[in-house]
C-alpha cells in the first residue's frame, strides 16, 4: 500500500467499511439475480455519489473534492474486492474527459452534475470487439455525428456520452432524440451496450491537446487496473482461506508445500502488481510519465487477475465452478475488463513504441 | 521538547558539520571509488590514501553512522545519517567500512552480546580493523540449517570445536568467524550455540571453492580441535538458532532482491539499445527479433514494477517496523530479474556471449557470460527460492507447517 495522507486513510476505511457491510458479493449476487436495466445496483450508487465518491476527482470548483487519482483507486480497490457493480469509474472516466479538455462552460454545464451523481458517464470509443483507438469511424457531417459504438461501459442508462469521432472526442447528451441503445448480456452481467448516434448535436472538446484521448484512455485504464488490484486481492484471500478450511487425506490443503508455493507465487504477482497500479495512479497525479506508467500497470494487471482469477477456480475444485460459488463472478469481470481499453498485448506494443524499442 | 523547526536547524546543523568535515577529511582522488572492504571479492590492498580515508572515518565512527558512540559508531540519528549519505553520494565519498561486521554480525551482537563482548568486537568493526566470515551453511547442512553437525565438545573453560563448513565467504582472508556449533546432540535447534572463532587458529584450515563462473570468494572451512574460549559464546549455550536466525534478517535486508548484484549487471546499458546493436533492427528502426523484443518488454516492465516495489517498501517501512509484506517478495522477484536479464543479454549476443576468456571477445561479453553463470547463485544462497517461498507461506500467508 502506498503511503497515504490522513484523508486518504479516512478514504480507504470508508469504503472498505461501506463495501462489507452494504455491498458484499451477495449484493452482486442479488443485482446479477435481479437484472435492473440500468445493470448497476441504483440505490447503492446513490449512497456512494452521497458520499462524495463520484467527485473525487472533480476540483472543487465544480463540486468535487479533488482528491486525486490514487484517492479514487483506493475506493474502486475496495469495490474491486467485493465485485460492487457501480457506474463510478465509468463516470470518473468521463468526466476526466471534461476536466482535461472542456471549456470553461462545458465544466460547467457537466462537471456539477458528475460529481453530485446526477448524472452518469461514459466513454464511447471502440467500434469492434477490441481495443483500437486508431481505427474510429464515427465521424461528424454538417455538424452532427454519427457512428455506432460498441460495449460502451453503462451505456444502457449513461446520460453523456464522451465519444470518440476521427477529429477528437465529442460530448453527446444522452437523452438526444438520435441516440439509441441495444443492451449487450455479457459474463459480468454489468451494463455493456451498443449505442448508435444518428446525427446527434456534439459539442468538441477543444483542450487538452493532440493526444487528449490518449489521456483520457489512461485515466479510464488506471481506474480499470484499480478495480482489477482489489479483484485479484480479494480472489486470492478468499482462494487462501479456503486452503486453510478445506480437509482432504487427513490434513488441510494449507499444509501441502506444491499449494504453498503456487500461493506464495502469486502473493509475489500480486504485491508487484499493487506496485505497479499504485504507481500508475500516482503518476497520473503527479503528470508525470502516464503513459508508460499505465500501460505497465494495465499489462500487469491483465496478466495477474488472468492468472489469479484462473487459480482461484482450480485451487477450489468443483465448488469453484458451481454459481453458488463466487469463484465464477471474479473469471468472469476478470476477462471483462482484461479486455477493456486494452489487453496486455496492446499495452505491450504500446510502452514499447513509448520506449523505442 | 524540540519543535519541529529546531529539529529541522538541527539537521541543517549537522549537513554543514558534516560537508565540513567531509571537506576536509575525504581525499579528492579517491572520489567515486568503491568499498574494498564491503565487497567478498578479496583482500584489495589498500593504498597509503585509502588507508588515511578509512581510518579517518573508522576514528569518526562514521562508516556505521547509526551504532552507538561508546563502542566506537557515529552515534547519528537515522536522518543524520541519511543526511551523510547524501553530503558522501554528493561529492562521490565512498564509505569505507563494511563486510559481513557491519551488515551481519554488529547488529547481532549489539542486541545479544555482554558489555565485554562489545567492547571487545564493536570497535575494531568500526574502524574496518576486522573482516568477519559467516560459519554457518555446511556440506549436510543447507536449506534445513539446523541439522548442522559441527561440534563443539564442553571442556570446562572452553568448547573443543571439530567440523566442516561450506560456503564460508571470504573465509580465507576473514580474521574471525560468527559460527553456528552444535554443543547438544540429543536437541536439534535448541542444541546449537553460537560462538565466535579466530580464523588464525592452528586448527582453521580454509580451501577456496571454484564455481561454475570459475573463482569465487567461498571457501571450505575445516575445524580441527580448535579450542574456542567461554567467553566467545553470544548469549547463553543452545540460543544460537535463535540467534543466528535474526542474523538472517540483516543478511536478506542487505541482500534484498540481488540489488548489489543487479546494480553491477545494469552498468552494460539498456537491454534494447543492446538488442538493436547485436541484432539490428527492420524498416520500422524496431528490434528486429520480434520475440527477443516481445522478452524484452516484458522483463523491462517486471523491472519497472520491482522498482515500484521497493520505493513502495521504503515508503510502508518508515514509521513500521519489520519486514512488510512488501519486502518478503523482494529475494526472490530480485533474483528472478537478476537470472532473466543475464539469460538475455546472453540471447542476444549470442555466441559472442559464451566467451569464456582470451581472444575474439569484448570485455563486456566476458564478463556477461560470468554474470549469467554466478547469477545462478542469487536463487541459492541467502535462503533458496524454495525456502524464501516457505517463509512467505508461513509467516505472511500462515499456511501452516508441512514438517
Amino acid at each position: 500500500m502506498a503511503a497515504l495522507n490522513e484523508e486518504q486513510t479516512m478514504l480507504r476505511d470508508m469504503a472498505r467499511d461501506w463495501s462489507n457491510e452494504k455491498s458484499p458479493v451477495s449484493a452482486f449476487r442479488k443485482m446479477r439475480n435481479d437484472a435492473p436495466a440500468e445493470g448497476y445496483d441504483v440505490t447503492a450508487w446513490g449512497e456512494q455519489a452521497e458520499m462524495g465518491w463520484a467527485g473525487i476527482i472533480i476540483p472543487e470548483a465544480y463540486g468535487g473534492s479533488d482528491f486525486g487519482w490514487l484517492s479514487l483507486g483506493l475506493v474502486l480497490e475496495e469495490l474491486g474486492r467485493n465485485l460492487n457493480a457501480s457506474p463510478l469509474g465509468a463516470s470518473a472516466a468521463a468526466a476526466s474527459a471534461i476536466i482535461l479538455g472542456g471549456s470553461d462552460a462545458q465544466k460547467e454545464a457537466w462537471l456539477p452534475k458528475l460529481a453530485s451523481g446526477e448524472v452518469v458517464g461514459t466513454l464511447a470509443i471502440d467500434e469492434g470487439p477490441h481495443h483500437r483507438p486508431d481505427k474510429i469511424e464515427t465521424s461528424l457531417s454538417g455538424g452532427k455525428l454519427s457512428g455506432t459504438k460498441e460495449f460502451v461501459p453503462e451505456g444502457d442508462s449513461a446520460g453523456l456520452f464522451v465519444v470518440a469521432a476521427t477529429d477528437g472526442l465529442y460530448l453527446v447528451d444522452g437523452s438526444d432524440g438520435g441516440v439509441s441503445r441495444a443492451s449487450r448480456t455479457m459474463t459480468d452481467h454489468r451494463s455493456h451496450a451498443q449505442v448508435t448516434f444518428e446525427g446527434v448535436a456534439a459539442e468538441k472538446l477543444e483542450g487538452g491537446g493532440d493526444d487528449l484521448t490518449d489521456q483520457v484512455l489512461d485515466r479510464a485504464r488506471a481506474i480499470a487496473c484499480a478495480e482489477m488490484l482489489g479483484m485479484a486481492v480479494q480472489a486470492f484471500e478468499t482462494t487462501l482461506d479456503y486452503l486453510k478450511q478445506r480437509v482432504q487425506f487427513g490434513q488441510v490443503l494449507a499444509s501441502f508445500q506444491a499449494l504453498q508455493h503456487r500461493m506464495a507465487n502469486m502473493f509475489a504477482e500480486i504485491e508487484l502488481m499493487r506496485s505497479s497500479v499504485e504507481g500508475a495512479l500516482q503518476a497520473i497525479d503527479s503528470g508525470m510519465g502516464v503513459a508508460q506508467a499505465v500501460s505497465t500497470a494495465k499489462a500487469t494487471a491483465n496478466d495477474t487477475l488472468n492468472l489469479v482469477s484462473r487459480e482461484m477456480i482450480q485451487l477450489h475444485g468443483g465448488i469453484g465452478m458451481t454459481d453458488e460459488h463466487d469463484a465464477g463472478f471474479y473469471i468472469k469481470r476478470a476477462r471483462i475488463l482484461e479486455n477493456q481499453w486494452g489487453n496486455a498485448s496492446f499495452h505491450r506494443e504500446r510502452f514499447a513504441q513509448l520506449s523505442g524499442y | 521538547m524540540a519543535t519541529a523547526a529546531e529539529t529541522i536547524d538541527e539537521n541543517e546543523a549537522f549537513r554543514e558539520e558534516a560537508r565540513a568535515w567531509l571537506a576536509e577529511n575525504f581525499p579528492e582522488e579517491l572520489k567515486n571509488q568503491g568499498n574494498a572492504m564491503a565487497g567478498v571479492d578479496g583482500p584489495t590492498a589498500e593504498t597509503p590514501v585509502q588507508r588515511q580515508w578509512r581510518e579517518a572515518m573508522g576514528e569518526k565512527g562514521w562508516g556505521v553512522p547509526t551504532w552507538p558512540e561508546k563502542y566506537g559508531g557515529g552515534g547519528l540519528t537515522p536522518k543524520q545519517a541519511r543526511i551523510l549519505t547524501e553530503e558522501m553520494n554528493r561529492i562521490g565519498a565512498y564509505n569505507p567500512i563494511g563486510g559481513m561486521g557491519v551488515m551481519m554480525f554488529g547488529p547481532t551482537l549489539l542486541e545479544y552480546g555482554t558489555e565485554e563482548q562489545k567492547q571487545e568486537h564493536i570497535p575494531p568493526i568500526c574502524k574496518g580493523e576486522i573482516r568477519w566470515c559467516q560459519g554457518y551453511s555446511e556440506p549436510g547442512a543447507g536449506s534445513d540449517l539446523a541439522s548442522l553437525q559441527t561440534f563443539g565438545e564442553d571442556k570446562g573453560d572452553h568448547y573443543l570445536v571439530n567440523g566442516q563448513k561450506t560456503w564460508t565467504s571470504g573465509g580465507q582472508w576473514a580474521d574471525k568467524c560468527f559460527c553456528l556449533v552444535r554443543t547438544d546432540k540429543s536437541e536439534k535447534h535448541k542444541g546449537i550455540s553460537f560462538m565466535l572463532i579466530d580464523m588464525n587458529d592452528p586448527g582453521v584450515e580454509t580451501r577456496p571453492i571454484r564455481l561454475i563462473s570459475g573463482a569465487s570468494p567461498f571457501c571450505e572451512t575445516f575445524f580441527t580441535d580448535v579450542k574456542v574460549p567461554k567467553e566467545n559464546l553470544v548469549g547463553a549455550e543452545g540460543e544460537g538458532w535463535t540467534i543466528g536466525k535474526r542474523l538472517l534478517q540483516h543478511e536478506r535486508s542487505s541482500l534484498s532482491g540481488g540489488g548489489g548484484a543487479a546494480a553491477r549487471m545494469f552498468s552494460g546499458g539498456s537491454l534494447s539499445d543492446q538488442a538493436k546493436q547485436y541484432r539490428g533492427v527492420n524498416d520500422n528502426g524496431e528490434i528486429a527479433d520480434k520475440e527477443l523484443r516481445d522478452k524484452i518488454i516484458k522483463f523491462e516492465m517486471l523491472q519497472r514494477n520491482f522498482m515500484n516495489t521497493l520505493r513502495r517498501a521504503s515508503e510502508e517501512a518508515k514509521g513500521n517496523q519489520g519486514p512488510t509484506a512488501a519486502t518478503s517478495i523482494m529475494k526472490n522477484v530480485g533474483g528472478k530479474i537478476t537470472q532473466e536479464r543475464a539469460e538475455l543479454v546472453l540471447e542476444i549476443m549470442g555466441m559472442n556471449g559464451l566467451g569464456w576468456e582470451g581472444e575474439g571477445f569484448e570485455p563486456a561479453e566476458l564478463a556477461a557470460t560470468r554474470a549469467w553463470l554466478w547469477g545462478k547463485a542469487v536463487s541459492v544462497y541467502g535462503g533458496s527460492f524454495e525456502i524464501q517461498n516457505n517463509i512467505v507461506a508461513k509467516r505472511i500467508l500462515g499456511m501452516q507447517d508441512h514438517q
